[in-house]
């Protein structure tokens, strides 16, 4: 049955904005902790959490992520968990988003002037509060444009999930469109809600880089 | 305990195989292209003519900030209903194109703009042509300038490519589809996918490699 485009089709797709968020808000936060770990690794004295953390990133970084989705989705079942799409949605976009975190912070991290560190170690600063008070810190200035901007990547590929069954904003789109048939209209609602969500958070990352370059050469 | 059995796998390798060699022939025609894409929306980028920026600035900014997946549907689905139909695997094409396309103005746009205006200055006193200084005087050191990330983005491409499968255009992704519609062994197919698409994205950082220094390295001394 074909039905006409309502109102109430068009509020099923504005709410399911709603799973995009928390889908990117795990995702994130995970990736956050993730991501953490990955770039301390990766920075790490040990030259074996080195490897590790590299072997990390390039592993993620080099495979697709509708891959990664479904090696997740299905591996649940390898791993004896059940089967479910937001568990499997929230655990790939998590590694993905702490491979591509790691990497980003990675740079931060070693961009902060080795002397710093060494005033600290000269200081007699333990690792964890030479991190915490020293290096994290101006780390975290250099780092903040290239996060938001991933944080666009990432919520486009929450976008993913819906393949895997999970119904955010496009699973959404798919279902009313089936429903009503207008795709022009339906897909087209869609990607206006994604630019609404993506758009002010490049254009926040681009002032944040130009403010930074102004910073640096100042 | 979960039986592992890679035996669908092996068995039909070639599938796999063949479905790789799709993916890089999408992926290669779709870089050519939108490197073309690229070029022009740069050209666009930096004219003087304001409509034409503007155009290209609604452009990117558009692709940048939606999903590939949702560019692909609304040019898959949404478009026929506008009078223009395509096949899957020409719709593939198309979108791959456009969605680099707009990362590729961008990144070639940062490169033009790299290069010193005394450099043109420079070019038109030798008595160089617009065409001439256009090509050897900006295009060549903006685009060595620009190599690594637009050759990542081409690489990113590659890998976003994967997303064309849903349409069930041919490719790498889709011939795996198949594979597991048939014999069920989802998780073992889809890590041998993994895989291989992790040995295309090694051959094709290999290959940019390559050229790079073939063509983007300083002649030592003259």
């Amino acid at each position: 049955m074909i039905r006409e485009f309502s109102s109430a089709d068009l509020m099923f797709i504005v709410s399911a904005v709603r799973w995009t968020l928390i889908l990117s808000g795990i995702a994130f936060l995970g990736g956050a902790l993730g991501g953490l770990a990955v770039a301390l690794a990766r920075t790490a004295q040990g030259r074996l959490r080195r490897r590790i953390a590299a072997g990390f990133i390039q592993v993620f970084q080099g495979t697709p992520l509708l891959m990664q989705l479904f090696l997740v989705y299905f591996g649940l079942a390898v791993v004896g968990l059940p089967i479910d799409p937001l568990l499997a949605a929230a655990v790939a976009l998590t590694l993905h988003a702490s491979a591509y975190l790691g990497e980003i912070w990675r740079g931060a991290i070693e961009a902060v002037p080795p002397g710093q560190t060494e005033a600290a170690t000269a200081l007699s600063l333990s690792y964890k509060d030479r991190m915490r008070h020293v290096v994290l810190p101006q780390a975290m200035r250099l780092a903040t444009a290239p996060t938001v901007g991933f944080l666009v990547q990432l919520i486009k590929g929450t976008s993913l999930a819906s393949i895997i069954g999970f119904t955010e904003l496009t699973r959404a789109g798919q279902i009313i469109n089936n429903a009503t048939f207008k795709p022009f209209l339906v897909f087209g609602t869609v990607a206006a809600l994604y630019f609404v969500l993506c758009w002010p958070l490049s254009l926040l990352a681009r002032r944040m880089e130009a403010r930074m370059r102004l910073a640096v050469t100042r | 305990m979960y039986q592992f059995n890679f035996q669908p796998v092996f068995g039909n390798l070639d599938l796999l195989l063949y479905g790789a060699w799709l993916t890089v022939r999408l992926s290669l025609m779709a870089m050519v292209l939108g490197l073309v894409v690229s070029v022009l929306g740069a050209v666009a980028k930096t004219s003087g003519i304001r409509p034409l920026r503007w155009l290209t600035d609604v452009y990117v900014e558009v692709i940048r900030n939606t999903p590939f997946l949702v560019q692909i549907f609304f040019i898959f689905f949404g478009l026929p209903a506008a009078g223009i139909s395509m096949s899957p695997n020409t719709a593939a094409l198309v979108a791959l194109v456009v969605n680099v396309g707009a990362y590729g103005t961008e990144i070639i746009r940062a490169g033009i703009e790299s290069i010193p205006r005394g450099q043109i200055e420079a070019g038109r006193a030798l008595g160089l042509s617009p065409v001439q200084i256009f090509r050897h005087v900006v295009m060549v050191p903006a685009l060595r300038n620009i190599y690594p990330s637009l050759t990542s983005q081409f690489i990113y491409l590659m890998l976003t490519s994967s997303v064309v499968s849903i349409i069930s255009a041919n490719d790498l992704a889709s011939a795996g589809a198949d594979l597991n519609a048939r014999t069920f062994a989802s998780f073992e197919i889809y890590l041998v996918l993994t895989i291989l698409y992790f040995l295309l994205a090694l051959g094709f950082s290999t290959l940019f490699g390559a050229i790079r220094r073939v063509f983007f390295t300083y002649p030592a001394s003259r």
